[in-house]
């Protein structure tokens, strides 16, 4: 159940740290550029290795990070996916899993714990409390966490369950790219390519039928 | 201070301009933890390089001749059990000073509550100390109870005893899990989530939820336990000891285990009194106050259990008593589940408690107190109680003040890590950095009851 | 400890003891020491009511280890700026619970080593917990619910 808001949704989103080295995900035209981009060997390459071994940082506010423990448990290994390691220092994470409420006192340092991050990097924003505020709307809780960071994928949920956060996980590296998954912008206009040389063929095949009909009682 | 004199886009930094801000509104000097923020907060790079040790000072290495050195445990790290941040004044290793700072994760949850209605409320309660949300429940459901003086029915009180020696044994799963991971104990920490992984699913069963349930009710239980639960039950508490058998091999007597906790963060227990620290951190330390004996509430008196009480009152003692509490919760629950009463999990006192659906078809009555309870909420008279159960961390109170209306006028959650991490200064003073970790490991705060 | 109690009553199994402001720290440490030895302080709380001439009014729950008993001792602190004895000096535990109260209900406590903010942000303007300042957050449309 985890959801990518919409190209286009009208959601105030606060600035990525340096929009010159970043490209934005969520994107329409960035994403089509993006397909041009990850056609080429090396960027696949890189897409894979960056989907393969997504370290998080530990963000863990409140009962959300005992669910994204549970993700790392036994029985929903997070670290097959190549998640295990969160990383104490953001320097060397590249995901951001922001698991619980945001409050006011909190939102300066998740800044500048995103700011520290090393680009590439992802949010996820995990739990209702994170991606809007939750059970909680009053004036200790920022509604959102998007309010200070931007989002990446928004994983719905109070707590929500570690398979929850792993389809979370697993949407984001969809969107990556990379891993024998392919993004789907790259399967869009795969199929829209298929589609268009049936049509092609079939017309010519129509052609070829008709011409054939035509010479026939001739 | 120059923090307020130089342009910081540094955004921790604020904090420290605030504390000065705040003080200098109020025309007070600044308190000893606004001062430890200022100081942490104050450092640029210059300033940090001037205040690292100069070349005499190294040289002269008398204990307590160095500046100390003043770090900051922030908020986000991955040792401190949520967003807790210390400011540790360091003397090489030693910890010469500690000031906790907490609130980072304080949500407004009482004031929040004075919005809902009393049932409502119970939603907002249960997410105050995430790892014993029944406590949580358990506690308020208890307070609103004694206000309406209402009885509640003998099944209701055994499925509660039940469920919070379940949540006991869930929460010390996270604690063993989590300190072995501080420790650098990893394995531990899979082991204990495979097992919560299973008392979660039973939960899940109950209330519908893994966490954050909303299944105590002000009059009992809102359901009674689905079929298949107790059989599950029975073959996860068959299998629980054995379990905690393999953590306990796997670390009792572990010398390095040993070598981190034994005799680490000990302080006299007249002192722990005054400081207002209970549960297994009391218990540690000699104390045998556990107010399931002292003050049985909701049946306990009827069953047969010890409370595990240690006198070294040292971080290995904190982990012995909170593994020995998980076998007796283990008893606990056997017991429960042979005697379980049958009859209704829910007071019939029409004025609170939801009639059952089907009476809703027959019973004009039950129809209208449906409809009054779901649009208005019940009333609840005037007054104020305090009512205290023994969450896995200690003394868990719930005050509420009534004014006679749908809504509470005021919850306070008595909430037992906050007022056990004023403890953590103490305990923490003198000893090495290393041993700070290990000390708010078996201390156990939960940030999200000690900032609410 | 004579003149220090104004009223006394139970109510639902509990008793409340509302003692004058300003003799508060007497009362418990004659509690404390007393042949009640109530020993453990369990919190120190506060509800506001803005009708009442003096607005807040503090709970201090007290304990006995020894005979299990518990007693809430009850006073009032009033006007703009509200002050009363800390009882830290008594039980040093009761230090963040009455940095707490300062900080949702602006209730000073003299005496007190460290007050100041502990829960809200250090420059926090206001009392959150004070019925006259709004719950905040933001509007939610088609609903009442908050």
């Amino acid at each position: 159940m985890a959801l990518i808001p919409p190209p286009g949704a009208p959601v105030h989103r606060s600035a990525r740290t340096d929009d010159s080295i970043d490209w934005d995900l969520r994107d329409p035209e960035l994403v089509e550029a993006a397909h041009g981009i990850l056609t080429t060997t090396v960027e696949k390459a890189i897409a894979w290795t960056q989907t393969s071994a997504i370290w998080p940082a530990t963000f863990g506010l409140a009962c959300c990070s005992i669910e994204m423990m549970h993700t790392l448990s036994p029985r929903l290994d997070m670290g097959r996916f190549g998640a295990e390691y969160f990383r104490g220092s953001p320097r060397q994470a590249d995901l951001m899993i922001v698991a619980g409420r945001l409050t006011q006192k909190m939102a300066p340092v998740v800044r500048h714990i995103y700011d520290q991050m090393l680009e590439p990097k992802w949010v996820i924003s995990m739990g209702a409390c994170a991606s809007t505020g939750g059970v909680f709307n009053n004036y200790a809780t920022i509604q959102g966490c998007d309010k200070v960071i931007p989002v990446d994928v928004y994983v719905p949920g109070c707590p929500p369950r570690p398979e929850s956060l792993m389809e979370g996980i697993d949407i984001l590296r969809t969107k990556i790219g990379g891993n024998g998954q392919t993004p789907s912008s790259e399967l869009i206009a795969e199929r829209t390519r298929v589609r268009e040389e049936w049509l092609v063929a079939r017309a010519a095949a129509d052609e070829a039928a008709a011409a054939a009909k035509d010479g026939q009682p001739s | 201070m120059s923090a307020t004199d130089r342009e910081s886009t540094f955004p921790l930094a604020m904090e420290g301009r605030e504390a000065l801000v705040a003080a200098s509104r109020e025309g007070r000097p600044l308190t000893p933890t606004e001062r430890a923020i200022a100081q942490v907060e104050a450092l640029t790079p210059q300033e940090a390089a001037e205040r690292t040790i100069s070349n005499e000072m190294l040289a002269d290495r008398r204990p307590g001749s160095r500046e100390p050195l003043i770090i900051n445990l922030g908020p986000n790290h991955p040792s401190t059990h949520g967003v807790l941040r210390l400011i540790v004044e360091l003397d090489g290793e030693i910890v010469r000073d500690l000031t906790p700072v907490v609130g980072y994760l304080h949500t407004g949850i009482e004031k929040q509550c004075e919005n809902k209605t009393w049932w409502q409320a119970i939603t907002c309660v249960t997410r105050m100390d995430y790892l014993a949300p029944f406590a949580n429940i358990h506690a308020y459901t208890m307070a609103v109870e004694t206000l309406l003086d209402m009885d509640i029915p003998p099944r209701a009180e055994w499925i509660r005893v039940l469920l919070s020696e379940l949540n006991r044994l869930a929460s010390h799963l996270v604690f063993l899990g989590t300190s072995g991971l501080e420790m650098g104990a990893m394995s531990v920490f899979f082991y204990c989530y495979r097992e919560r992984d299973e008392v979660l699913d039973l939960f899940e069963m109950v209330s519908g939820e893994r966490m954050n349930h909303l299944y105590f009710q002000v009059g009992g239980c809102a359901e009674d336990l689905p079929e298949g639960f107790l059989e599950r039950l029975t073959r996860l508490l068959a299998q629980m000891p054995g379990r905690i058998d393999e953590y306990e091999a796997l670390l009792t007597a572990n010398p390095i285990w040993i070598d981190r906790l034994k005799g680490i963060g000990v302080i006299p227990s007249e002192q722990l009194l005054g400081l207002g620290v209970t549960g297994p951190t009391l218990r540690a330390a000699g104390v045998p106050f556990d107010l399931r004996k002292s003050q049985p509430y909701s049946g306990y008196e009827y069953f047969q259990f010890d409370v595990p009480t240690e006198i070294a009152g040292d971080s290995y003692a904190r982990y012995l008593v909170r593994v020995r509490e998980m076998r007796e919760s283990v008893k606990i629950m056997q017991q429960v589940i042979d005697g379980l009463p049958g009859g209704p999990v829910q007071s019939d006192d029409r004025k609170v408690v939801l009639p059952p659906h089907e009476e809703l078809a027959y019973s004009m009555e039950a129809l209208i107190h449906h409809f009054k309870l779901v649009t208005e909420g019940f009333m609840v008279p005037e007054g104020e109680a305090y009512a205290t159960v023994e969450s896995p961390r200690g003394e868990m109170g719930c005050y509420v003040v009534s004014d006679g209306g749908p809504k509470p006028y005021r919850v306070h959650m008595r909430d037992p890590s906050f007022v056990n991490l004023q403890a953590l200064r103490p305990l923490a003073k003198g000893g090495y950095l290393a041993d700070l970790i290990a000390i708010i490991a078996t201390l156990d705060p939960v940030m999200g009851g000690v900032d609410r | 400890m004579p003149g220090a109690v104004v009223e006394e009553h139970t109510h639902a199994g509990e008793l409340t003891v509302e003692v004058r402001a300003d003799r508060i720290l007497e009362a418990v440490r004659a509690l404390k020491d007393g042949a009640t030895q109530f020993s453990r302080l369990s919190g120190v709380t506060c509800a506001d009511f803005p009708d009442e001439p003096s607005r807040f009014r503090l709970a201090y729950h007290l304990h006995s280890l020894q005979s299990g008993r518990r007693v809430r001792l009850r006073i009032w602190a009033g006007g703009l700026d509200p002050e009363v004895d800390s009882v830290t000096s008594v039980w040093p535990g009761a230090e963040w619970q009455e940095r707490e109260v300062y900080d949702q209900f602006g209730v000073r406590f003299r005496g007190n080593p460290d007050l100041c903010r502990i829960l809200n942000p250090l420059d926090w303007d206001g009392h959150p917990l004070r019925r006259d300042y709004p719950i905040g957050g933001e509007a939610v449309e088609f609903t009442d619910a908050v």
